[in-house]
């Protein structure tokens, strides 16, 4: 069909620190248990979209990120890992990966989407309107209610900072502004020439840019080959599109149109002309047309371009990981409300115990947890809505509430843990209290030592 | 062969023997005239069985003949072509006396698929490649039209876009955009699926077993089956289809890949100028000087060659004004209206309703058409034979201006057999008006049944001319166009 997939999988944020690591990449978090690079992969196979290209930061990361793809994927898929070097943003990553792209459109999809959005709708959009760029908008998530107070005295203002303020237009399919919530201060700022040329836009603070977005890539090119000042996609190049879409000064076509001398050459002109009269007034008008067909007595041609979007129905999952926050939120929802994406089989109690997985006498393990592989629990213990790895050994009297615990945890006797994240190959001693806490990988945490919303990390 | 037997006996028996019972005169004249008339059979026979195998000869050459077409068509007119394959076989035994008759005997045209047969309908339903869902409330007489829930439509497809991957991406955003309602008006649906046919034969490279003729053929019929699932075709379309059809018939087999490819996509090109650039400009110069100065012209529904009339008519500096009519649940006069007014024109608009009542100072009415019948009837959009009737009762005279292109050989006699349901919900709503929201469950109340038809049919004998490319013609002449200019350009 004409596109080319592009995942931009990042390399090693610091927003997630100290959960990921250069063993461990932001695409490799697991998330129920599996890397959250998958999530994308699997749902870009279930649009048969089988040849992909993964951008990710850093070579050692591009090493790790590779030998995961070719031994889950080696045979279904044809994935090609390429290596930018860090913090060029996304913008910067496309551009070093240019000479790859040779479709008529791209379809960009950040690494840590998590999702069941049918990436077919917002291609099919795309290719319906003509349009420059296309994003996927879908709800944003409201913060779940943590069951325990939210972390101490840090932010108290639990700040939304995730969501977006989008400008649609009255059909809803069109992009018209875009901002960041985060970055507005005070005011909202919006192009009087589109004001007018729609006549009512349609502010919203309720939907989020998913960041998948469909590019025409000859638009692409040319805008990131002009403005080299771009560095991301979504905080650049996507704000210059949606503002610019009435003056638009890029080549809609590719090459420039040449100068036409002759009668031949005319009438052939004249009759494209009509052509494009003849569709242009059987179709339903945009505001694009009507603006560039608009005023009488206008010197100067103007152009527009389109910018679309897609929002996703409510039924469907979106969420991005991009804090440690969302990572908590989106391991509840994947085996709590989403649990289609998670891929595995619920057993009767509501949960997903591996069956390798041993149970001492009298623990309890509720409704959306996950058990992983070889993982060994102890006498006694409660385990709530949390996620734990494989390979794990609880000891007794333990209690895990709302929290992630990845692979190769040692947990001692009487802890107790609660909405916090523990990395691999971690320690725990006995009688250790966690709470609303992160423990890096490899770290130990000392026998009855009491923690509140601390990050404990190996220096 | 009975019937000659039967008459033969009778006439000898008038000859020899008195009009009694022939079975007394039988024995009477016994050996003699058993003998003649034994060898009269015997020379009958003889006769009967050459004659029949010449007939037999021609009837198996015309079959192969009939065959092959209906093989290449097999894949979008399977449905279509089965029962009339047969019905035709027999005709040919029918007729077997009058060779010549039957080699000038056209074929009825296919049977379009009709939608109230269960099992025909099962089995399209599980060719298809648009997962379409079949509405509830279906009104009686219109149900051998299709007829689907509009809402699930476009998310269904857009869902499956990289699953369908024999499809070509400029078919597809073809199909996307009819049924998102994007295009209408016969001109510009036929010039974009010409134009996406266009770019699959671009990107179409022969397989390596296969003739370019046969397989290209196949797949141009798989595409237009796709593109007929997501919004039925017109008739006109159906002539560019054939169009193409015949010229990738035509190609010689000598022909390289490049070459054909470059040769259809001129064909295309050619096609869409003649028939529908030049036609329209030809016909504007044709119907402006039936618009005298003081002139009142009727307009209704959006034919883009009525457009052009009235904007060349005024850049000519003709003083007249246009009354633009309108209807529900489209109003799509609407923009034509603006863009006249912004042209300068004096316009008045009002709804079909009042149409009786501003007739009586128009005179002259332009209509647009989708296709124009054999017998002079005009298919065109709902409304137009309503205008056309109450123009005739004012005595003002009705002028269609179509292309060529749009001739069919068929013959309509009623607007119920080809027409296409619309999307019923249009009907049930007022946009704008939230209040208005009565008909909200209609599908739930099983005594309701909603009905948005598209098309309707006006008999000739409201229309006083059609302004085509061809010239100016009275309705009566259209299947005389149709003969002569039909087989040098769509039938080989």
């Amino acid at each position: 069909m004409d596109f080319q997939v592009v995942v931009l999988a990042g390399g090693v944020s610091k927003k997630l620190l100290p959960l990921v690591s250069k063993e461990l990449p932001n695409a490799l978090l697991p998330v129920a248990n599996r890397p959250v690079l998958s999530y994308v992969v699997e749902l870009l196979e279930l649009s048969n979209l089988k040849d992909l290209i993964v951008v990710v930061e850093g070579k050692d990361v591009a090493l790790n990120v590779g030998a995961w793809i070719s031994g889950a994927y080696a045979d279904r898929l044809h994935v090609e890992v390429a290596s930018v070097p860090e913090d060029v943003g996304t913008a910067g990553a496309i551009r070093a990966i240019a000479h790859h792209l040779t479709a008529k459109d791209i379809l960009i999809v950040s690494g840590d989407l998590v999702s069941d959005v049918p990436v077919g709708a917002v291609a099919a959009t795309h290719r319906r309107h003509d349009a420059v760029v296309t994003a996927l908008l879908c709800n944003a998530p409201i913060s779940g209610p943590l069951e325990s107070v939210s972390s101490g005295g840090k932010d108290k203002t639990k700040k939304p900072g995730r969501y977006d303020l989008i400008g649609l237009d009255p059909t809803k399919q069109f992009l018209l502004h875009i901002a960041t919530g985060a970055e507005v201060e005070k005011d909202l700022r919006i192009q009087k020439s589109i004001l007018r040329a729609v006549g009512q836009i349609e502010i919203r603070a309720d939907l989020m840019d998913a960041h998948l977005y469909a590019f025409k890539r000859s638009v692409l090119l040319e805008v990131l080959d002009q403005k080299s000042a771009f560095q991301s996609l979504k905080h650049d190049v996507l704000p210059y599109l949606v503002r610019s879409q009435l003056k638009s000064e890029v080549l809609l076509n590719g090459t420039p149109q040449a100068e036409e001398n002759g009668t031949e050459k005319v009438n052939s002109q004249s009759n494209q002309q009509m052509i494009s009269q003849i569709l242009a007034n059987a179709s339903e008008p945009t505001f694009h047309l009507r603006h560039t067909l608009g005023t009488i007595g206008s010197d100067s041609v103007r152009r527009a371009h389109k910018c679309c979007v897609y929002i996703s129905g409510s039924s469907k999952y979106c969420a991005r990981l991009n804090s440690i926050q969302a990572y908590n939120d989106i391991n509840r929802d994947v085996i709590g409300e989403a649990s289609h994406l998670s891929g595995y089989s619920f057993s009767a109690h509501n949960n997903i115990i591996h069956p390798t997985a041993e149970l001492g006498a009298k623990t309890t393990v509720g409704p959306h947890c996950m058990l992983g592989e070889g993982s060994q629990m102890g006498d006694k213990c409660s385990v709530k809505r949390s996620v734990i790895g494989r390979h794990c050994r609880i000891g007794a009297n333990v209690k895990v509430v709302n929290s992630v615990v990845m692979n190769h945890v040692t947990i001692g006797d009487f802890c107790s843990i609660q909405g916090s994240v523990i990395c691999s190959n971690v320690q725990l001693q006995e009688r250790a209290i966690l709470k609303d806490c992160q423990v890096g990988a490899g770290f130990v945490v000392t026998s009855g030592s009491e923690q509140k919303g601390e990050v404990l990390a190996k220096k | 062969m009975k019937f000659w037997r039967r008459t033969e006996k009778k006439h000898e028996t008038v000859k020899e023997v008195s009009p009694d019972t022939p079975s007394v005169s039988q024995p009477l004249k016994a050996k003699t005239t058993k003998a003649e008339r034994r060898a009269l059979q015997e020379a009958q026979r003889a006769a009967k069985a050459a004659s029949k195998g010449y007939t037999n000869g021609n009837s198996a050459v015309a079959e192969s003949g009939k065959a092959s077409p209906a093989k290449s068509k097999k894949q979008s007119s399977q449905k279509k072509d089965g029962p009339p394959v047969t019905s035709s076989v027999t005709i040919y035994k029918k007729s077997g006396n009058h060779p010549l008759e039957k080699e000038r005997k056209k074929d009825p045209p296919p049977q379009r698929m009709q939608f109230d047969d269960q099992n025909r309908v099962e089995k399209a339903k599980r060719r298809a490649l648009v997962n379409q869902t079949e509405a509830r409330n279906r009104v009686e007489i219109f149900r051998h039209l299709p007829q689907y829930e509009h809402g699930n439509q476009l998310p269904n497809l857009e869902s499956r876009l990289f699953q369908l991957d024999s499809m070509h991406p400029a078919v597809f955003k073809v199909g996307l955009r009819y049924i998102a309602g994007d295009i209408s008006g016969v001109n510009a649906r036929c010039t974009e699926m010409l134009r996406a046919l266009q770019d699959a034969i671009i990107d179409y490279s022969t397989p390596p077993e296969k003739v370019l003729i046969r397989d290209l053929t196949a797949k141009i019929n798989s595409y237009v089956s796709f593109i007929s699932e997501c919004r039925p075709l017109s008739i006109s379309m159906g002539n560019a289809i054939r169009f193409v059809k015949s010229r990738i018939a035509k190609l010689p087999l000598s022909y390289t890949d490049t070459e054909a490819k470059t040769a259809l996509c001129s064909d295309i090109d050619r096609f869409i100028n003649e028939k529908i650039i030049i036609a329209d400009k030809v016909i504007v110069g044709h119907a402006i000087t039936k618009i005298r100065d003081g002139d009142v012209l009727l307009t209704y529904g959006l034919s883009c060659v009525v457009e052009m009339i009235l904007l060349s008519a005024h850049d000519l500096g003709k003083k007249f004004r246009v009354v633009v009519v309108d209807s529900r649940p489209k109003f799509e006069s609407q923009a034509l209206l603006a863009r006249l007014i912004a042209k300068g024109l004096s316009c008045m608009y009002t709804h079909i309703n009042a149409v009786s009542y501003i007739m009586h100072e128009v005179t002259r009415v332009f209509l647009g058409a989708s296709a124009v019948m054999s017998n002079g009837t005009v298919l065109s959009k709902i409304g137009t034979a309503c205008i056309a009737m109450v123009a005739h009762e004012f005595r003002v005279p009705v002028l269609i201006c179509c292309e060529a292109f749009k001739f069919h050989e068929r013959v309509l006699l009623d607007s119920i057999c080809c027409n296409e349901l619309g999307d019923p919900d249009a009907v049930a709503t007022v946009p704008g008006r939230m209040d208005i929201n009565y008909l909200d469950n209609w599908t739930n109340k099983e005594n309701l049944q909603l009905l948005n038809l598209m098309y309707d049919v006006t008999p000739s004998d409201y229309i006083s001319v059609i302004v085509t490319d061809h010239g100016m013609i009275p309705p009566t002449s259209v299947p005389v166009i149709v003969r002569e200019y039909g087989q040098e350009h769509y039938i080989t």
